[in-house]
């Protein structure tokens, strides 16, 4: 025995010092624990400032104001003589005049641009659309909603909500809105646009169906490829691979697949299969096959781990039966790794709904007005759709982007959700 | 006919050809009463059919679809070649596509005024080859789908192996979808190699790999300024490492100290809270972290700057590296909790029963005995961090500073990447190409911290099982 205590020291000396060193160390043990504790809480801190950030950012974009606005369409107004078609019509100087009986005050050139600009860029489209919709109101005086100007609408909602505007517009245009204001000619409406018309370069018109149509039609590509391919993978790699070289490549292989930077998927995708198999850019399909390529790692390894889970029992009952390899794994072992699998997919798509980096790569960030019909057209995705809005210099786009990311976080949310309850319902049975 | 069309063609004879396999594998057995004489069931036969009748049409629709461009091109520039003289043969590349773009308008009956007769006639021939492919593509398609089920209808016998031979498809089919991770694989590397040999032949390696001046414009006329065209590469590499130092130095602590107490001391109640607010953290996309790093982090970062007087930068490093960080602490500690939970028990309880406290055993048993895993994890976390692309690419800036200086503007590799190929782009410039040399350079540093971290963990993990 080297060391010497033991032999030297009484019994109760040493539990004399040990009890000495006893209350240094509970308290660097509390002083630990408390360590993980604060690095956890910093954690819920994180979560919840970045969610309430996205969230107080976003409310603004679901409401929209409007504006009245007394419209003369009167035929000289317009410049209709008899049998003229509705759609060629002086919509705008018909506008400009209901705005300027509106402020008779405004005399000089410069105010009236200004005033102009107090509205929305589509105000003598709304004009015109409520013409055709309803022709009698020819010669008449109508009251028609159109909505104001981004600048002017956040203007209103920072008054709403900061009390102070953070936005700056002119003294003159503030006395003009005001006045509008008071006289009950403003009106908050909740914003079904912003779900059902595409992107445009002005923020109040601005929706996000095209990009959501986008989204679609690239998970659709994905999944139609990624679920079969990654399946068929996994149920080869686990139920007939012999252990061999070309095996444990491929294992190797899927693992480091796994862990590659998703832009390089992007190269991948701009260099083979735009420049050398020639599919058109900006389309879902590329951008489709572009994500199969990422997502397919997870869920063969989902995959992968969900078959193995499967109790031997299971194939030694079904091959000493008579069932064949390729029967038991499709029959009997497929089906009840199904879960697994499912849940392992869902991720995986979950992982590629908020991808963008890669489909920077293969021209899907161009501005798409029109809504993609089917997976060769030119088309943008959500993630992509709110790089574009957070890239725009105007104030009106803020809003929109924090509302375009709690649409995201909303699929991811429910997707994760059903991928946990999958999970849940089928760890119980 | 578009080859997705009859794509959905040779799908529907499938579903025919089912069918009619079914129906001959019964009147070979003589009725349905004396299916069980056939070696294998009626479906069974139905399925070979539908095979031989797919696989073989699909194939060659996608071979078709794949050299059906070239061949057409070099036809075309045949016919085209006998009517010019040798001095336009140079630009060949520039005339067949203004041919094509001609085609196009003749199909959009467009206005064709600017059109020469020859042109014309070039536009005429080449809709003519277009045509011709399609037919020859259909019938091609359907001859094979066709004679393909009338041979394996003629082979149906009782004696007929029908299951064997799915079977063997099956499995050739299931051994052809497990190689698509190589193919991928291989498609990435032969992809980032070949641009970047090109790049290297017109940049040379040295100047891109210890260069210090990186400014990719390349002038297009002789006298413009500021278009040097510089290729050195080291500032990108040194803005990258320092953007993941920044998001290692929050991710590191905070991910580790997470790992040990959700593993160590969380009740079960405080641990079904943690985990979804760590997978949602785990969840969101990166595009959103870099939302919130560029209208968020960064103005509060400079506004902190401005009241304890620090000239911060609107894109500075710290606030892309904060961000970065958080994205990755979920990733640090579920590896890392992976790791201390794979420490046997035994070792643990052996510690606690000599009486040392709970602190004591995890900082000197649980994590020596765990820290091959946890050096894994955070090779892993670093190679997610240089390869994160969409935080820098929002909240850090483009210009090419060589500084480790936090608070100023720095820009990285991938944020690089996304610049140069955005948008439209020409692919014998070096501008281009440039950015696939930073991918090799990305694909090869991310490679190996991978294999690094999956060697050590797999070491680690066979010391206790």
């Amino acid at each position: 025995m080297t060391n010497s205590v033991d032999t030297v020291l009484p019994r109760s000396e040493v539990t004399e010092r040990i009890k000495l060193g006893l209350k240094k160390r509970h308290r660097s043990e509390l002083i630990f624990k408390s360590f993980g504790l604060t690095a956890l809480t910093v954690g819920f801190l994180l979560v919840f400032f970045l969610l309430f950030d996205i969230i107080s950012k976003a409310l603004p974009a679901f409401h929209q104001h409007w504006v009245k606005l007394e419209v003369d369409y009167s035929a000289a107004n317009l410049g209709y003589t008899d049998g003229d078609s509705l759609d060629k019509l002086s919509y705008r100087g018909t506008l400009r005049k209901s705005i300027y009986n509106q402020f008779p005050e405004v005399k000089s050139r410069k105010d009236k641009r200004k005033l102009n600009g107090l509205y929305s860029s589509n105000a003598e489209f709304a004009i015109k659309d409520y013409l055709i919709a309803n022709p009698d109101v020819l010669n008449t005086e109508q009251y028609v909603w159109v909505r104001l100007d981004d600048d002017v609408d956040v203007y209103l909602k920072e008054i709403e909500s900061l009390g102070e505007p953070l936005i700056r517009i002119d003294a003159t245009e503030a006395q003009w809105v005001k006045s509008l204001v008071e006289n009950d000619y403003i009106e908050k409406r909740f914003n079904i646009e912003f779900f059902t018309s595409s992107d445009s370069r002005e923020p109040e018109l601005a929706g996000v169906r095209g990009a959501l149509t986008g989204t679609m039609l690239t998970m659709l590509v994905t999944l139609i490829l990624s679920f079969p391919l990654g399946v068929a993978a996994a149920v080869y790699l686990e139920e007939f691979a012999p252990k061999n070289r070309w095996t444990d490549i491929i294992e190797v292989n899927i693992n480091n697949l796994a862990a590659v930077p998703s832009i390089i998927f992007g190269l991948l995708g701009l260099a083979v299969i735009i420049n050398v198999f020639g599919l058109p850019r900006s389309a879902p399909l590329v951008g489709g096959i572009v994500l199969t390529l990422m997502t397919l790692p997870t869920i063969i390894i989902a995959s992968r781990a969900s078959i193995k889970a499967v109790p031997p029992s299971i194939r030694e009952a079904a091959l000493g039966l008579g069932a064949s390899k390729v029967q038991t794994a499709f029959s009997h072992v497929l089906p009840m790794a199904m879960p697994g699998i499912l849940t392992g997919t869902i991720i995986g798509m979950a992982q590629a709904l908020g991808e963008t980096a890669p489909l920077l790569m293969i021209g899907m960030v161009a501005f798409i007005v029109d809504i993609p019909a089917s997976v060769t057209d030119a088309a943008t995705v959500m993630p992509v759709q709110i790089f574009l809005w957070a890239d725009s210099p105007e104030r009106g786009f803020l809003a929109k982007t924090s509302a375009a990311i709690m649409v995201l976080l909303g699929f991811l949310f429910i997707m994760n959700a059903s991928a946990a309850y999958l999970r849940r319902r089928f760890e119980s049975n | 006919m578009t080859t997705t069309n009859l794509m959905f063609i040779v799908v529907f004879i499938a579903l025919i050809s089912y069918w009619l396999g079914i129906q001959r594998a019964i009147r070979v057995a003589g009725g349905k009463k004396k299916i069980k004489d056939l070696i294998s069931l009626p479906s069974q036969y139905g399925l070979l059919t539908a095979f031989w009748c797919g696989i073989p049409a699909i194939l060659f629709l996608l071979l078709w679809s794949g050299i059906e461009g070239s061949v057409v091109d070099s036809l075309l520039i045949d016919h085209v070649a006998l009517s010019l003289d040798g001095q336009t043969q140079q630009n060949m590349g520039l005339v067949v596509n203004n041919i094509k773009n001609l085609a196009e308008k003749i199909i959009l009956s467009e206005d064709l005024a600017t059109a020469t007769a020859l042109q014309l006639q070039h536009a005429e021939y080449y809709l003519e080859l277009s045509d011709k492919a399609i037919w020859l593509k259909t019938l091609l398609t359907l001859i094979i789908a066709v004679s393909c089920v009338s041979i394996i209808l003629a082979k149906i016998k009782h004696s007929f192996h029908a299951r064997n031979n799915i079977e063997r498809i099956v499995r050739g089919l299931l051994f052809t979808c497990s190689g698509i991770a190589l193919l991928t694989t291989i498609g990435i590397v032969m992809s980032v190699l070949f641009e970047s040999i090109a790049f290297f032949s017109k940049v040379p390696m040295t100047e891109f790999l210890f260069g210090t001046q990186w400014s990719p414009q390349i002038a297009l006329r002789a006298d413009q300024v500021g278009g040097s065209g510089a290729f050195g590469a080291i500032p990108l590499f040194v803005g990258t490492i320092l953007i993941s130092t920044i998001a290692m130095f929050l991710a590191i602590p905070v991910g580790l100290m997470i790992a040990i107490y959700l593993s160590q001391y969380a009740t079960p109640k405080v641990r079904s809270v943690a985990k979804p607010m760590l997978e949602v953290l785990a969840g969101v996309p990166t595009v959103v972290y870099g939302f919130f790093a560029a209208l968020t982090v960064a103005p509060l970062i400079r506004d902190f700057g401005i009241t304890v007087g620090l000239p911060i930068a609107a894109e500075s490093a710290l606030a892309a590296g904060l961000v970065m960080g958080v994205m990755i602490i979920p990733f640090v500690s579920s590896l890392s909790e992976d790791a201390l939970t794979a420490v046997p028990t035994t070792l643990k309880e052996g510690s606690l029963g000599m009486g040392a406290t709970p602190s004591e055993t995890i900082k000197k048993v649980l994590l020596p005995a765990a820290i091959p895993g946890i050096v894994g994890a955070i090779l892993l976390a670093i190679s997610r961090a240089i390869g994160e692309t969409m935080i820098v690419v929002m909240a850090a800036g483009l210009a090419a500073n060589l500084t480790f200086n936090p608070i100023e503007s720095v820009t990285t590799v991938t944020v690089q990447i996304v610049t140069l190929l955005k948008g439209d782009q020409e692919f014998d410039s070096a501008k281009t190409l440039a950015a696939f040399a930073l991918g090799l350079m990305l694909f090869i540093t991310t490679l190996a911290l991978n294999i690094a971290a999956l060697k050590i963990v797999r070491k680690y993990r066979e010391q206790y099982d």
